[in-house]
């Protein structure tokens, strides 16, 4: 899981000379701030999207344990040297490739001595992580990306997190307005490139501290345009979808200021889930990549040619068997699980209004102890059903509203449709899954209603 | 002293995969060799420059990629290890080269004097990026010239290729200038591919020849069209093509390499030599020269 979200920017020179301009001096304050609420986190990785690792073959993740280099600015280098040594996560970076591998991207950890690591992974690793007391986990931006791409990449990013049951906190390195001064100027006269860039930046803090993401990365195109967004702002399409997607957060821009014209942000995103504005979507969701983009006529895009890629893709990493905590759903009465995540899908096994650890029947058991009949709620149970398969679902990183297929189990269709439709219709009515309802003679323990569903994974 | 020249200008590109496939000493990845066309291409470009006399080479590289100016290296000796950003598994390269400080100096003088933004690096830690030291090794693999690194300013071409297209031609002709007055005899290498659209995906072998294609036919249409006005020695009307070329083949002569070359050789009208043309992952790839002293005999046989 993502306990925060930032955005810092990557032109060194926050690291490299702070006192040479009262802004970058501020910036670098603003990494300090962010730094102190990494530290108290409880994060145990740094998962980290920059958009100075431009890549041409899929996405290239950092699998070096320790790179370690003396880097050098191609820009900058009047300004000082950059010597680094980083701990990254070698088995993450192993487990992202496969997830990514699992959503049809081309991911590809990488390992070799001397490689360039980019000022902006080096500036946000120091600052933010100066002792390396968290291990990174380094992804760059593939040039030809489209939203649809970045988002998967995201998406398999989180698949990984779950895999590895790490908690993280992730950082996204870019400008906003990226125009610069195409010269050599004295630091102490840097100032934002234009008026136009700056209200176009401000726009977008006011957003993310409204803790907006996901209609950050829904309007950044258009602010690409207009302010020459850095890498047509892919950090942001990254940075919502490890995020979730939604509009749920508390944001705080703890440092603005120019960097070489160009607009530069420190921004921290916490969970805020009663801040959740609507969202609106006017793209569809796309869960894997098909392949070449639609750059040059004929070409597929991401979506129409998903399906061939989900085929012909490995196993996802997270695929199989999800066992669900016995604090959170009923434990299983026999040798499955409560679930099974298989390509897009999650199949969840019958289950009924049990409790999670007491196995206590809401609404009381069909059966007295010595089997004779006895009275039971009917809707009490059929609530108690759909909790727990909610509980399951938001376990395994779906939800109720994910549900499309629904099959449910009655004891006593005459005695129970009724009450039983009447709690379906509270929880299901907005959600128009199918459903096939049937009565049974028995079910394996004295309960009355199961049901058994299929969510979007 | 005597006037200094440029005896001999290039389209270098510097795809990792010819530095690969060719398993040097220097690189640490080996492989079952591949893309021959273009590497028999680099061959006889040597064996031509092998004919000229120069003791300098200039590169004008696209990945070193600067948007504060242009930036020349001012180090006397750069070595260390050049690891490829994009390719880390082709291009792992030891590389240890001499750079004509003395001739930088006066490329930046030049440029200052036509209102170009130019800047030395002097930081001795730097690492020389992998597009200068590819082109450099393939068309002189034995390293015993002295060399001149000219980093790509792309920053007017944010603006629109026209613009960043004129920053280059200045450049060029500073380039040349300074040239002259410090008696260089020089090489000049425009280090870029043509058509520019990659594959995103390498195949598990990456040297596997029935995987190599252009990208699309478009890009392929474009490429002839360019090296066609090249072969003619119509490089002006190229000059006015370009911005369109480098728009629509998605070139990579968006990072100013071919028109620097072309300004700083003053559009040469005799025939440039077409060495070999192939792609390399996708992308449109030729090795072209303008040799002065061969090219200007064959303008005056043909008379
Ligand atoms: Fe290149």
């Amino acid at each position: 899981m993502i306990l925060h979200g930032y955005i810092v920017p990557g032109r060194p020179l926050p690291l490299l000379a702070p006192e040479k301009n009262p802004h970058w001096a501020e910036l670098r304050r603003g990494f300090e701030q962010a730094r102190e609420e990494i530290k108290v986190s409880g994060a145990d990785l740094i998962l980290l999207y920059s958009t100075q690792w431009v890549n041409v073959i899929g996405h290239q993740i950092q699998g070096d344990p320790n790179p370690e280099w003396v880097h050098v600015d191609q820009d900058f280098h009047a300004f000082g040297t950059m010597p680094y040594q980083l701990r990254m996560d070698a088995d993450f970076a192993k487990a992202f490739e496969a997830a990514g591998r699992g959503r049809g991207l081309f991911t590809r950890a990488v390992s070799y001595k001397g490689f360039p690591i980019d000022s902006g992974t080096i500036q946000a690793l120091q600052l933010l992580n100066p002792d390396n007391a968290l291990p990174a986990c380094v992804v760059g931006c593939n040039m030809y990306a489209d939203r649809a791409e970045t988002i998967v990449l995201a998406k398999a990013a989180v698949d990984a997190l779950k895999a590895t049951g790490k908690k993280a906190v992730a950082v996204a390195v870019t400008a906003l307005s990226n125009r610069v001064f195409p010269r050599m100027i004295d630091p102490k006269d840097d100032r934002l490139y234009s008026a136009k860039d700056d209200e176009w930046n401000r726009k977008l803090l006011e957003m993310l501290e409204d803790g907006r993401v996901e209609d950050v990365s829904q309007v950044i195109r258009e602010f690409s345009q207009q302010a020459s967004g850095d890498q047509r702002g892919r950090a942001f399409w990254w940075l919502s979808g490890v995020l979730g997607q939604h509009n749920g957060y508390a944001g705080k821009a703890l440092a603005y200021g120019p960097l070489w014209g160009s607009g530069a942000a420190v921004v921290s995103l916490s969970p805020a889930p009663e801040r959740n504005l609507s969202r609106e979507f006017d793209e569809g969701e796309v869960e894997t990549f098909g392949g070449e983009r639609g750059v040059l006529a004929g070409g597929k895009t991401a979506e129409a040619s998903a399906p061939a890629a989900a085929a012909a893709a490995p196993k996802p990493v997270s695929s199989g068997a999800i066992h669900t905590s016995a604090k959170k759903a009923p434990k299983a009465v026999g040798a499955y699980p409560h679930a099974r995540r298989q390509g897009d899908f999650i199949f969840v096994s019958g289950i009924g209004p049990r409790q999670p650890e007491t196995d206590e029947i809401p609404g009381g058991p069909v059966r007295n102890a010595d089997g004779a009949p006895r009275d039971y709620d009917a809707a009490a149970q059929t609530k108690a059903v759909i909790e727990n398969i909610k509980a399951i679902l938001e376990d395994a990183g779906s939800s109720l509203d994910a549900i499309v297929d629904c099959q449910c189990f009655l004891i006593d269709m005459q005695r129970d449709f009724k009450a039983f439709n009447e709690v379906y219709r509270q929880y299901f009515e907005g959600i128009q899954a199918t459903r096939t309802t049937v009565e049974v003679r028995a079910l394996p323990t004295p309960i009355a209603v199961e049901m058994k569903v299929i969510a979007k994974a | 002293m005597s006037t200094g020249r440029i005896v001999a200008g290039a389209l270098a590109p510097h795809p990792p995969h010819l530095v690969y496939a060719e398993n040097p000493p220097q690189n640490e990845p080996r492989s079952e060799g591949g893309w021959e066309v273009l590497r028999w291409g680099y061959e006889r470009l040597r064996k031509d420059l092998a004919k000229t006399d120069y003791d300098v080479i200039l590169v004008h590289s696209p990945h070193w990629k600067t948007r504060t100016g242009n930036h020349l290296l001012a180090v006397p000796q750069l070595s260390g290890l050049s690891v490829d950003p994009i390719f880390p598994n082709l291009f792992r390269y030891t590389f240890d080269m001499k750079v004509d400080v003395e001739l930088a100096k006066a490329i930046h003088a030049e440029g200052q004097a036509r209102k170009l933004e130019m800047s030395l690096m002097e930081n001795p830690e730097f690492r020389v990026d992998y597009g200068t030291i590819i082109s450099c090794h393939l068309a002189n693999p034995a390293w015993d010239k002295p060399i001149v690194a000219v980093s790509s300013n792309s920053t007017y071409f944010d603006f629109s290729n026209e613009m960043g297209q004129d920053e280059m031609a200045r450049l060029g002709e500073a380039t040349r200038a300074a040239i002259e007055q410090t008696g260089r005899k020089a090489l000049l290498l425009a280090s870029c591919s043509l058509s520019h659209r990659h594959f995103t995906t390498e195949s598990e072998l990456p040297e596997d020849m029935s995987k190599e294609h252009i990208t699309h036919h478009g890009q392929y249409l474009w490429d002839m069209r360019v090296i066609e006005l090249m072969k003619q020695g119509r490089t002006r009307e190229l000059m006015d093509i370009l911005p369109d070329f480098t728009e629509q083949a998605i070139s990579e002569t968006k990072d100013g390499s071919l028109a620097w070359l072309l300004a700083a050789l003053d559009y040469p009208s005799f025939p440039a030599e077409v060495y070999g043309y192939g792609s390399v992952i996708g992308t449109g790839n030729a090795v072209v020269g303008w040799i002065q002293s061969i090219g200007t005999a064959n303008v005056a046989n043909s008379r």
